[in-house]
C-alpha cells in the first residue's frame, strides 16, 4: 500500500479499522460502490501526440492539464489521480485502436485528447458508443460538437469555424470589400473557410475566390500569382506549423506583403514567428488567446507555467489547463463520485471557467462560448488588439443531442 | 487571366520543376543506377536542411554552412554504404525497403534528439535577398531564380559525369553487369560507395539550398520522398535526362493544375504518372 493510499484512509477515520484488517482489495468488495469509488484513484486517460509533428502540442496540453491539477493539491474533488498515457502519433488510422486501449483495457473514467482533427473523429465514434466522459483540449473538427455531438463530449479549445468567423467583422471595419481565402484542401481548412465566408458575407463583403493547395503541400507560388492577378482588398489564410512559416515568407518574397493586407486564423502566426524573420510583422489574426492579455489570471498562469516547466505557455497549454479546470468543476459537483456521470456532465455544463484567455462557458453542444481576440504580429508576439467578437458561439449545425 | 499572368505561371511551373529535379537527383542516381530502393532519401534531404540551419546560425553565413555540410554528408553516405547497404546488393528489394524505412525512423529520432521539434527558418543570403518586380503587385524572388540556375548547372554536371567521363562509364557498366566489371579489374565496391555518397550529398544539398525557401521542419523529408519517386518513375529508371523531363512536366502540371482545376490539384501528378506508365511502362527515357 502506498503512502498516498494511507493518507486517504487516515482522513476517513471510520474506515481505519476495516482497512487495517482487510486491506484495500477486501474493502473494495465489502463496501458499497460509491464509497469504494472515492477510495480508488480517479483514472484519467491522456490520448495525445507525444511523437511526430504535433509532439510539442501534446506536451503543452499535458503540462497545462497537470498544472490545473497541481493547483488543486494534485487531486480532483479530493480524489487521487492515476494517469494512463497513450501516444496517438496524430495517426487517424490508429485512433479507434488507441482510444479502445483506454476505454476497454484501462477502463479510464475520463479521456483527454487530442490535437489532430482526424484522430478526434476516430475517437468520437468509439466514445459515442462507450459513453465515456471525453474532454477534447484541441482538435477543432466541427462535427464533434455538431453532427456527432453527444452528452459525454466536451471541448475546451475551439471549433475551426470559430477561429475565422470574427474576421468578417474585422475586414469590414478596415473597409475591405473583397477577399480571397487560401488554405490546404482538407477538413480543417474548409471549415475555417466556411466560418470566414459566413462572417464576411453577413457584413456585405464578397469572398471572390477560394484557393486550395493539397495538404500538406507547401509550394504556394502558383496561388500567389493567382492572388496578384485577382487583386482582392485582403487575403485571409489558414496554414499551421512549417506550412504557415513558409506561406508567410513566400507572401513577402512575392512582393504581396504591404500591397494586399494579410489576415488569418490565429494558427497562421502561432509558434512560427521565430522562424519567419520579419515576414509576419503586421499580420492580423483572430484566436481565443493572445499575447499581452494582461489579466490577473493570465499573468498568474504564465508565471506558474514558466516556473513549473521552464517553458513559455502557449494557446495549447491554456486549452490543456482549461480541460483540467473543466473536469475539476464536473467532479466537484458530485464530490468526486465519477460514477454519477449525469451529475458530472451537469457540473461541467454549468461551469464558468476562469481561464487565462478570459472567462468562458459551454454552449449546448459543449463547445466554448468565448471571446475571439484580434491579434497583430509585433516583433515575436501576437499582441492583442482587443476583442474582435464577444462571446462567439459555434452554430453547432446538425447537433441534436 | 491575361497573357502576363500565364507567362508568370509558366515561370512558376518551370522553376518548381527545376526544384523537383534538384530534390530528386540524388534518388535518380541511387535508385536509377545502383538499383537501391532508398526510402531514406527524404531523411538525407532533412539532414541537409537541419545542417544548413544549425551551421548557418553558428557561422552566420549560408554559403559557409553549405561548404562545411557537404563533406559531412559525403562521409555520412560513405559510412552508411560501407556499414549497411553493402550487405544488401545481392538480396531482394524488400530488404532494402526494410532497412531504409528503419533509417527514416532512426534519422527522425536523431533529429528530434539533436535539433528538437521546432520549426526553423534560414535567412536568404543578403546578396540574393531581393525581388524583381513583374507586375504592379507581384515580384519574383531572386533567390528562386538563383536556385533554378544551380539546378541547371547541376543537371549538366551530372549528365557530363555519367555520359562523358571515365568514371561515368564505369558507373554505367557497373549498373548493367556488376560481376563483369569487377572481373575486368575495376574496384566496383569503391565506385558504389562513391555513387551512394554522391546520392546522399545531393539529397542533403537540395535540403540545404532549399532551406531558405521552405522552412526547416520535422518530417520535411517524408513530404518530398513520394514526389521524388514519381519523378524517377516517370523519367525512366537510370536516366538523368528523364528525371529532368519528368520534373519539368510535374512542375508545370502542378502549377497549372492548381490554377485551372483546383479541386483535382492533389491528384493531377498521379494521373500524369499513370498515363505515362500506360503509354511507356519503362518511363520516358527508360531502357526497355
Amino acid at each position: 500500500m502506498s503512502q498516498n493510499d494511507k493518507d486517504v484512509f487516515a482522513r476517513r477515520g471510520f474506515l481505519k479499522g476495516t482497512a487495517a484488517i482487510a486491506g484495500a482489495t477486501a474493502v473494495g468488495t465489502l463496501l458499497p460502490s460509491t464509497v469504494m469509488a472515492q477510495q480508488t484513484k480517479l483514472k484519467i486517460g491522456l490520448m495525445l501526440p507525444y511523437t511526430g509533428t504535433f509532439a510539442q502540442l501534446g506536451v503543452a496540453i499535458t503540462n497545462g492539464f497537470k498544472l490545473a491539477i497541481d493547483e488543486r493539491g494534485g487531486k480532483l474533488a479530493g480524489r487521487e489521480i492515476e494517469f494512463v498515457t497513450v501516444d496517438d502519433e496524430s495517426n487517424p488510422a490508429k485512433a479507434p485502436e488507441n482510444v479502445n486501449k483506454l476505454v476497454q483495457r484501462d477502463k479510464v473514467d475520463v479521456v483527454i485528447g487530442t490535437v489532430h482533427s482526424g484522430v478526434v473523429m476516430g475517437m468520437a465514434k468509439v466514445l459515442k458508443e462507450s459513453g465515456t466522459l471525453w474532454i477534447n483540449p484541441n482538435g477543432g473538427a466541427g462535427a464533434m460538437t455538431g453532427a456527432m455531438c453527444a452528452p459525454n463530449f466536451f471541448r475546451t479549445s475551439f471549433s475551426n469555424w470559430q477561429t475565422t468567423h470574427a474576421l468578417g467583422k474585422v475586414l469590414k471595419a478596415k473597409g475591405h470589400k473583397t477577399a480571397v481565402f487560401i488554405t490546404w484542401k482538407y477538413a480543417a481548412g474548409e471549415e475555417m473557410m466556411e466560418g470566414f465566408k459566413e462572417g464576411f458575407e453577413k457584413e456585405g463583403g464578397k469572398l471572390v475566390k477560394e484557393l486550395y493547395t493539397p495538404f500538406p503541400q507547401v509550394e504556394f507560388q502558383a496561388l500567389l500569382t493567382e492572388i496578384a492577378s485577382i487583386k482582392p482588398d485582403a487575403v485571409v489564410a489558414f496554414f499551421a506549423g512549417g506550412g504557415a512559416a513558409k506561406f508567410l515568407k513566400d507572401y513577402q518574397a512575392a512582393g504581396l506583403k504591404g500591397k494586399i493586407p494579410l489576415y488569418g486564423s490565429g494558427f497562421l502566426t502561432d509558434g512560427v514567428l521565430d522562424a519567419v524573420g520579419d515576414a509576419g510583422e503586421g499580420v492580423e489574426t483572430t484566436l481565443h488567446y493572445a499575447d499581452g492579455l494582461d489579466t490577473k489570471k493570465d499573468k498568474a498562469f504564465r508565471l506558474a507555467y514558466a516556473k513549473t516547466f521552464k517553458l513559455q505557455p502557449d494557446v495549447y497549454a491554456v486549452q490543456g489547463y482549461d480541460a483540467g479546470q473543466l473536469l475539476a468543476a464536473g467532479l466537484d459537483a458530485v464530490k468526486g463520485n465519477v460514477a454519477d456521470k449525469a451529475g458530472v456532465i451537469k457540473g461541467m455544463e454549468a461551469a464558468k471557467i476562469d481561464s487565462p484567455r478570459g472567462q468562458w462557458t459551454l454552449s449546448k453542444a459543449h463547445n466554448p462560448v468565448q471571446d475571439m481576440y484580434l491579434r497583430k504580429v509585433v516583433g515575436k508576439e501576437n499582441k492583442t488588439m482587443g476583442v474582435a467578437w464577444k462571446a462567439l458561439a459555434d452554430p453547432a449545425r446538425g447537433c441534436k443531442a | 487571366m491575361d497573357l502576363a499572368f500565364i507567362l508568370i505561371q509558366l515561370l512558376n511551373g518551370l522553376q518548381y520543376g527545376l526544384l523537383l529535379f534538384l530534390v530528386s537527383s540524388g534518388l535518380t542516381l541511387v535508385f536509377g543506377i545502383m538499383g537501391i530502393i532508398n526510402l531514406a532519401h527524404g531523411s538525407f534531404y532533412m539532414v541537409g536542411a537541419y545542417l544548413a540551419w544549425s551551421l548557418a546560425s553558428m557561422t552566420g553565413n549560408l554559403a559557409t554552412a553549405i561548404a562545411i555540410a557537404i563533406p559531412l554528408t559525403v562521409v555520412l553516405g560513405m559510412a552508411l554504404e560501407k556499414l549497411l547497404f553493402r550487405q544488401l546488393y545481392t538480396r531482394d528489394h524488400l530488404y532494402q525497403v526494410l532497412l531504409t524505412y528503419g533509417l527514416i525512423l532512426v534519422f527522425e529520432e536523431l533529429r528530434s534528439i539533436i535539433w528538437g521539434d521546432d520549426v526553423h527558418g534560414v535567412a536568404v543570403p543578403a546578396l540574393l535577398n531581393a525581388s524583381i518586380p513583374l507586375t504592379e503587385n507581384l515580384s519574383y524572388p531572386v533567390y528562386r531564380l538563383a536556385i533554378s540556375g544551380v539546378c541547371l548547372l547541376l543537371a549538366l554536371a551530372l549528365y557530363l559525369l555519367i555520359q562523358k567521363t571515365r568514371l561515368g562509364m564505369m558507373i554505367r557498366a557497373g549498373a548493367s553487369n556488376r560481376d563483369m566489371v569487377q572481373s575486368l579489374g575495376i574496384d566496383i565496391k569503391l565506385i558504389y560507395t562513391l555513387v551512394f555518397a554522391m546520392g546522399v550529398a545531393l539529397a542533403a544539398f537540395a535540403g540545404m539550398i532549399n532551406a531558405p525557401l521552405s522552412s526547416v521542419t520535422p518530417n520535411m523529408g517524408s513530404h518530398v520522398l513520394i514526389i521524388c519517386f514519381v519523378v524517377v518513375v516517370i523519367g525512366g529508371i537510370g536516366s538523368v535526362k528523364g528525371a529532368m523531363a519528368a520534373s519539368l512536366m510535374i512542375g508545370l502540371a502542378e502549377t497549372f493544375g492548381q490554377v485551372l482545376v483546383p479541386d483535382f490539384a492533389g491528384m493531377i501528378v498521379y494521373v500524369l504518372m499513370a498515363v505515362v506508365l500506360v503509354w511507356r511502362p519503362e518511363g520516358l527515357f527508360g531502357r526497355k
